[in-house]
């Protein structure tokens, strides 16, 4: 026979082992966090913004090129990615019989659980090598694939909670489905849609590895979305396994800028997400 | 939503060709998705197709990876792969889990919140920067210490055999180790607090201790589902590409030791494919990403069925 | 007869909200006592602060005392959990445990004491589940998974569940309510069967089945215990009007 005393000592032991793993999982990456900070603020400079690398040898130089590529690389992927992945959430939310949708939708998670540097790959062969060269374009394609899964399934969520009466109000005045369909179901969820695209954008921000054969890195400026183009995470990549100090600390800033805007794009999601469930 | 019927009937009443446009546009972008997966399958097999003829199932088996004279064998890409990311699974799960529970069941409210959040923040951050955290501080800190420490004390095992270099699968591991966690965390979280209020209450009402409750009520309940979070993770780990390639030493051997640079499938591609030598050796590169497609697909098929069990017992309410 | 429990000055508020007040109750050992009133009552309130169920709830605070066996539940140096293995509870909806078999199930609370070795386990579960009528139905598939039975099965399962732990008193809160008119005849004859071991506190919202069960009847209304007695009593000569007019249907 147990005693309570030992059930309860038991009961203590195993809380006490709660607690000390949630210790371990957080120290780790609060030291990460700490690192990138103070790393990050000791290497940062007016130059990092405004420079393009410097060669190795020189000290100095920045990832202004880096930072205007991501943009780029950004806004081409959101441009595709997007649409492609609000419509799809309107067929599945509006149009879709139960079965098809299910598969859409499991295809939907399947992807987004697919390595992106498969992903990678996929764009090399279809736009790579037929345009017989690394390019923004392949770039931004492999990151479009990305983020699609992710805007449709959280586009959908917030379509589903679109209540029926708001749809056949707008029926009943006589506006098209389509309109309806536009005008009233989405913009009506648009707070939660707009959380699905941030968190999108947040999690291709920082993808390298389906960069690393499509955009491949530009250590200059570029001029033509059919060349190479330089991408933050890609510039962090190659400078964080260079063996040069100074390209290090480069690296160090890049990776401050970049956490800084994911945890912005993360908190601004939060905050769109937190007024949907209040309104 | 309006029926079928009623829209056929709008279409008949204002002769709307807008409806018909707008609808053609979503099924042409949701069916999008399909094409995709399917579009990525046929590539990557039809890549991977001149190395499936020179090496069939040799490939798999083969030790060897020589550009130069064209021999590919993806053994050691598997072999690291398989162990980085079994090992790495081994520590995080557990740790996962009770973080999870102390956090649904343990944590008072806010601050186990705080927890969460913080977690998922931390899940945000991308896979480059845990790899420059790994190589330029934790890697030349497993070199001072850990790894000389191993060494000294667990030598006598073939794991801990070696020279110290830093990088290596000791460091590839922890590295995966601390990426999973929050990804593991945050879904068991989510299945936890799926477990109904009914069966905490009915262990608690048979007299069990705040852990007996744990034990007999919540894991049991949500376990499908924290397989399912394990399983996920598993994907992340297996595909996980830049962290791992930056701090596991990125040398094709199969050694017990995990002291050892070793490398894994996602790794040698990254390396690779942007520079490969012959159409052989792409297509190589190409075999292994196949296979590393199929297997996380897999993974991931099992992860969501369970993980979508879950969640639509929770909608469905009570059963029996 | 022994009182067995008895509530004084019974207190009960979720945050700002005062549900249950200044409550005194004696319930005699080996009996039925039901308690009615209307949604919102408080009785299920009542109930659950007999087992200390509110301990689970942060926003809960209780005041006052309840004495098991002329001691307090809620004094300073008593454990919660011991409290509820001498008083088991059964719930409005059956709860088996999922991912448990039938025989697992019934064993589940028992097995918190320690090592079951095979034998005692089997005679547990056996005893347990011929108490509850249920043996018979379930003796050749106690593997089974538990979630296989009927609703009404589920429920003795976790009326057994509680009993083979050995407790003092019984909670049962609405244990009928999600039930078929037969389940429910059946956990009826059970409570007629258990009061001979057990003390029992039932709430229902249904009358008739106070009436038919319960040797004692409290009723409640907004939180205040109006008036309690011998169901006979209650339900044939109540004392106060608001008492009379629930127990007659005209409002509730």
């Amino acid at each position: 026979m147990k005693s309570l005393g030992f059930r309860k000592l038991k009961n203590a032991g195993m809380t006490l082992v709660m607690v000390a793993s949630t210790v371990a999982v957080l120290i780790p990456l609060i030291l990460i966090f700490v690192h990138i900070v103070r790393m990050g603020f000791s290497s940062i400079s007016l130059d990092f913004f405004t420079q393009i690398p410097k060669p190795t040898g020189e000290t100095g130089g920045g990832m202004a090129n880096g930072m205007a590529g991501s943009f780029i690389l950004i806004a081409m992927a959101s441009a595709l990615g997007i649409p492609i992945g609000i419509f799809g959430a309107i067929y599945l939310a509006e149009y879709g019989g139960k079965r098809i949708s299910n598969v859409i939708r499991f295809g939907a998670d399947v992807l987004s659980g697919i390595p992106s540097i498969i992903t990678g790959m996929v764009a090399y062969t279809l736009l790579v090598v037929p345009l017989k060269g690394f390019s923004a374009l392949a770039g931004a394609f492999a990151l479009a694939l990305i983020m699609i899964p992710i805007v449709l399934r959280t586009t959908e969520e917030q379509l589903k909670m679109v209540p029926d009466s708001l749809r056949e109000a707008s029926l009943a005045l006589g506006v098209p489905l389509w309109r309806t369909s536009l005008k009233v179901t989405l913009r009506s969820a648009m707070k939660g849609v707009m959380t699905g695209i941030l968190l999108a954008i947040a999690r291709i921000a920082g993808e390298t590895a389906p960069l690393l054969f499509t955009a491949l890195g530009n250590q200059f400026w570029s001029r033509k979305l059919n060349e190479p183009i330089a991408a933050m995470p890609l510039q962090i990549f190659s400078f964080a396994i260079s063996p040069y100090e100074d390209w290090h600390r480069l690296a160090w800033a890049g990776a401050l800028v970049l956490v800084t805007l994911m945890f912005g794009l993360s908190l601004s999601a939060r905050y769109f997400g937190r007024a949907k469930k209040q309104s | 939503m309006p029926s079928d019927a009623e829209t056929r009937r709008w279409k008949l009443e204002r002769g709307v060709s807008g409806d018909y446009i707008f609808k053609g546009v979503t099924v042409l972008f949701a069916f999008s998705i399909l094409v995709i997966l399917l579009l990525m399958i046929f590539e990557m097999v039809g890549e991977s197709l001149p190395s499936m003829r020179k090496f069939g199932w040799g490939f798999i088996a083969g030790r060897e990876w020589d550009a130069v004279q064209g021999i590919f064998g993806a053994l050691p890409y598997i072999y690291g792969s398989v162990v980085s990311s079994i090992l790495a699974l081994l520590i995080a799960t557990p740790l996962s889990v009770a973080t999870a529970v102390f956090i649904t069941e343990l944590a008072p409210n806010k601050f186990g919140g705080t927890v969460a959040a913080l977690v998922e923040l931390l899940a945000a951050i991308p896979s480059v920067i845990y790899g420059l955290w790994g190589v330029l501080v934790m890697a030349p800190w497993l070199q001072k210490t850990v790894q000389p420490f191993l060494m000294d004390h667990l030598g006598f095992l073939p794991f801990f055999k070696g020279a110290p270099y830093g990088v290596s699968m000791l460091a590839a591991v922890f590295i995966l180790v601390i990426m999973v966690l929050p990804i593991i965390t945050s879904i068991t979280k989510e299945v936890l607090l799926a477990v109904p209020q009914s069966q905490k209450e009915a262990a608690i009402a048979l007299g069990a201790t705040r852990w007996e409750m744990i034990r007999m009520a919540v894991l049991p309940y949500g376990r499908s589902g924290i397989l399912g979070a394990v399983i996920l993770g598993l994907g992340r780990a297996v595909g996980e590409t830049m962290a791992v390639t930056m701090v596991i030493g990125n040398n094709p051997q199969i050694s017990l030791s995990l002291l050892s640079p070793a490398y894994t499938m996602p790794s040698v591609i990254a390396n690779e494919f942007a520079e490969t030598t012959s159409t052989l050796h792409a297509s190589a590169l190409m075999e292994i990403g196949l296979i590393l497609l199929v297997v996380t697909l897999i993974i991931n098929a099992l992860a969501r069925l369970l993980l979508w069990s879950v969640t639509r017992e929770r909608k469905g309410g009570s059963r029996g | 007869m022994n009182t067995k429990v008895k509530i004084e000055d019974l207190n009960v508020y979720f945050g700002q909200n005062h549900a249950v007040k200044e409550v005194t109750l004696g319930i005699p050992d080996n009996t039925v006592t039901a308690i009615i009133g209307p949604s919102g009552c408080g009785k299920s309130t009542v109930l659950r602060s007999i087992n200390r169920m509110h301990d689970l709830v942060p926003a809960a605070r209780v005041t006052g005392k309840i004495l098991l066996d002329g001691a307090d539940i809620y004094g300073k140096n008593v454990d919660p959990v011991s409290i509820r293995r001498k008083v088991g509870m059964v719930f409005q909806k059956p709860n088996p445990f999922p991912a448990m078999s039938i025989h697992d199930n019934v064993i589940a609370g028992y097995k918190l004491n320690g090592r079951v070795n095979r034998a005692e386990a089997d005679e547990i579960v056996e005893s347990s589940l011929k108490r509850v009528a249920l043996w018979d139905e379930v003796k050749d598939r106690l593997k089974h998974n538990a979630m296989d039975l009927s609703g009404g099965q589920q429920q003795r399962l976790c009326i057994a569940r509680t009993i083979a732990v050995k407790p003092e008193v019984i909670l049962m809160d609405e244990p009928a309510s999600a039930l078929d008119p037969i389940s429910t005849l059946k956990i009826e004859e059970l409570i007629e069967e258990l009061k001979e071991k057990y003390t029992i506190i039932i709430v229902t919202h249904n009358m008739q089945q106070a009436a038919r069960v319960s040797d004692y009847t409290a009723f409640f209304y907004l939180g205040e215990l109006i008036e309690c007695g011998e169901t006979k009593k209650i339900f044939t000569t109540p004392e106060i009007k608001q008492t009379e007019d629930y127990i007659t249907g005209r409002f509730g």
